[in-house]
């Protein structure tokens, strides 16, 4: 086996786990930067995400659906359609009447409400894995060294890949050339000069959450076909990661947040290759604190200005 | 004139009605799509690994209509409260005699609290209990010297806990030591840890602050799964040594504490010990932060909490400041942690996880941070309402997360919304909190 064979292998392999960060990742940026909290239920967000896109899919197949493009197309409209749904709802419920309460009161308001959704969750649908049968199979095979080993290429690691960079693309028009970016854009920078211009401040905090939840279900989706199941308990973690890709990508950063993502995918496919699977996560999370003890503010994190 | 703005008036509430209706449709509308898939359809794996699905459209309905209704209800609730608000309800008389009561409960809940074993001998349950809200008042006494005091955001105080259990229950299980030596042992490593995590943290603020000692409590608790040949992994160190009176075991041999009193032994006086210890635990924590409080270090915690760079301006050392905090709370959340390992007999890594560091969170700030009677009713009302629901298993936690969003609606300062003030110039009043920052970092 040839020892840079193995790498590309597993840097094809960090790179797809890291969009799916990333996609997460944009969610809690968005809203750090426009409202200024960490809102704790986005990783359970993406964990309803993906019961919606299995659940659809279930129903999809069931009534004799085949084509898979098609199947796709459906469940990623409903599954993103209905978590911005719930993303809307969260803020309106548990984080607009505490908008200008002092900083504890909404994060703490988004802890109980990351307990509130695993246990629906958990409640609605059981506590047991729910795997679904591969959808997109087959691959390329990029190298095969003398021995046999092969650098594989599946056409799922492709879907996700090309899914996150036309997200991207199409969030980036988003913010930088529509209306709806201006006003985000406006909001993050001064919150009441912006409403006194005569921005609607929460319309734009409610499409920042509608937007941000959208992400986190299509990264959902993506998780649920790269990996081919969903439980209630997978947003906890996957939503820590992903907030930790933000933290290091610089919070309130959207590049960052999407070079936190690719960072921690990568961290921890490689660890995990060379190293060991079980501290995988000890690695992610060593890394970061080590980044903020010498980048206090992220890698592409804006230096905080003191107010005396 | 005044016909005109009766007529008015009655013209608003006929149009109110029917707001209230749209309302209520809409929101009824909002939940029929938010549960269409989540509770309509149920989905199980078979025993082959095929997934079924079946349709649940009885309990899809009464939740649309709890919506529903619920909706109108509390339009209904809010129009008749109207612009008053429930604080203004209590007529200022009533106000005044709650607060000459509020200065009588902390003695009168102390008394009380000496008493329960006494009250409550043959109710092992309530002595149980009574002893879990206790180690929960500790551990909130103690982050309280962190996010409280300091303001510093600490998302990972559970590591410390389990910092401590671990020390006592492999000390005591690999060498025998007692646990009077291991207590104050278990307490210097964990504040070792605190001061480890405070050094990485120095230079940040905020929410770096709160990712990093989230981070930090994750590790400790992976690597606590992962160091099988020291910590036994998932299955945990059993075997823990029960405490001893100063070595005079609790139990029915002929040297424990029942045979050499005369009394017939019974299984309730270690519980009652247990209680006493865990007390005089809590007890001192609160003693100790009262007392440095007063103290320039606890001042200069406090100076940190409102402003980092007047602290800075004024040369207080803002290093020494903030790791003294972060040493101090997890100290106190080291014996606590001792006495949790010493009180189950067996500990596993399951029992430090993030939700434990939140509810302690959230005990600090619905107690009304820096406030250490609010801190106590605050575990009484969270760990006790907890229990209420122990046999609702499946829906506890998601009651449990309700209850924090809610309060922290209605009361986003807490329980006790002032305290007394640490320095004062001729008379003590009462400081609103709103006047308070805390967790800035």
């Amino acid at each position: 086996m040839d020892q840079f064979d193995y790498f590309a292998q597993q840097l094809i392999n960090g790179l797809v786990l890291g969009s799916i960060y990333g996609l997460i990742a944009i969610g809690y940026t968005m809203v750090y930067g426009i409202v200024g909290m960490i809102n704790f239920a986005h990783g359970d967000i993406f964990m309803i995400g993906g019961f919606i896109a299995l659940i659809t899919f279930l129903i999809l197949v069931s009534i004799g659906l085949t084509t898979v493009p098609v199947i796709l197309l459906i469940v990623l409209l409903v599954a993103m359609a209905i978590t911005a749904l719930y993303g809307w709802s969260i803020e309106r419920i548990a984080y607009r009447p505490l908008r200008h309460s002092f900083r504890l009161a909404p994060m703490l308001s988004a802890i109980g409400m990351s307990f509130v959704l695993t246990n629906y969750s958990q409640v609605a649908q059981g506590a047991r894995v729910k795997p679904i049968p591969p959808l997109i199979t087959g691959g390329y095979t990029l190298h095969e060294s003398p021995d046999g080993f092969v650098i594989q290429l599946s056409n799922i690691q492709i879907v996700v890949v090309i899914t996150t960079i036309v997200l991207l693309l199409i969030f980036n028009w988003l913010v930088l050339r529509t209306r709806l970016g201006r006003d985000m854009r406006a909001c993050e920078q001064d919150q009441t000069m912006a409403a006194l211009l005569g921005v609607d401040v929460d319309r734009t905090i409610s499409m920042t959450f509608v937007i941000g939840a959208a992400l986190a279900a299509v990264a959902g989706l993506m998780y649920l076909l790269y990996y081919g199941q969903v439980d209630f308990n997978m947003g906890f973690v996957a939503g820590i990661k992903a907030f930790t890709a933000a933290v290091l990508g610089g919070i309130g950063s959207l590049p960052g947040a999407m070079l936190g993502g690719l960072a921690i995918g990568l961290i921890e496919t490689l660890w995990s290759a060379y190293f060991s699977v079980e501290y995988k996560d000890v690695a992610a999370f060593s890394i970061l604190i080590i980044v903020l003890i010498f980048m206090p503010t992220g890698l592409l994190g804006r230096p905080e200005v003191e107010k005396v | 004139m005044t016909v005109l703005s009766h007529e008015t008036t009655k013209a608003n509430r006929t149009a109110g009605i029917s707001v209230i209706l749209k309302k209520a449709f809409f929101n009824a509308l909002v939940a029929l799509v938010l549960f269409s898939l989540m509770v309509g359809i149920r989905t199980e794996a078979g025993p082959t690994g095929q997934l079924t699905y079946w349709g649940r459209f009885g309990e899809l309905a009464s939740l649309v209509a709890i919506v529903f209704g619920g909706s109108i209800f509390i339009e209904l609730l809010r129009q008749w409260l109207g612009p008053v608000g429930t604080e203004k309800l209590v007529p200022p008389a009533v106000q005044r005699g709650l607060a000459f009561a509020g200065r009588l409960v902390a003695p009168a809940l102390l008394i009380f609290t000496l008493l329960v074993p006494v009250i409550f001998y043959d109710q092992r349950y309530i002595l149980d209990l009574a002893i879990l809200v206790l180690t929960y008042v500790m551990l909130g006494w103690g982050l309280n010297v962190v996010v409280g005091l300091a303001g510093l955001l600490d998302l990972g105080y559970v590591a410390f806990y389990a910092v401590g259990a671990y020390s006592y229950a492999l000390l005591a299980t690999n060498f025998g030591w007692s646990f009077w030596i291991c207590l104050p042992l278990a307490g210097i490593l964990a504040a070792l840890w605190g001061v480890m995590l405070g050094f990485p943290v120095l230079r940040l603020r905020g929410d770096y602050l709160a990712i990093v000692t989230l981070a930090f409590g994750e590790i400790i608790r992976l690597v606590i799964i992962n160091w099988q040949s020291l910590t036994g992994g998932p299955n945990g160190v059993s075997g823990i040594p029960r405490p001893t009176l100063f070595g005079i075991p609790l139990d029915n041999s002929d040297d424990g504490l029942a045979a050499k009193l005369g009394i017939e032994f019974s299984p309730t006086h270690r519980i009652v010990f247990l209680f006493y210890l865990i007390l005089a635990l809590a007890l001192l924590t609160n003693w100790v932060t009262i007392r440095l409080r007063r103290l320039p270090i606890g001042r200069a915690w406090e100076a940190l909490r409102e402003d980092e760079v007047a602290c800075r301006a004024l040369g207080i050392n803002t290093t020494t400041t903030k790791l003294t905090a972060f040493a101090t709370g997890a100290m106190f959340g080291g014996f606590a942690g001792a006495f949790f390992a010493t009180r189950q007999g067996f500990i596993s890594p399951e029992s430090f996880t993030f939700q434990e560091s939140a509810l302690v969170l959230a005990i600090v700030v619905l107690g009304g941070m820096g406030s250490q009677l609010g801190v106590a009713l605050a575990a009484l009302a969270m760990i006790g309402g907890f229990e209420l629901f122990r046999g609702l298993e499946g829906y506890r936690m998601l009651v449990f997360g309700w209850a924090m969003v809610l309060i922290m609606i209605w009361r986003p300062r807490g329980l006790i919304g002032h305290r007394a003030p640490t320095v004062y110039l001729t008379k003590a009043q009462a400081i609103s909190s709103d006047l308070v920052k805390e967790g800035h970092g």
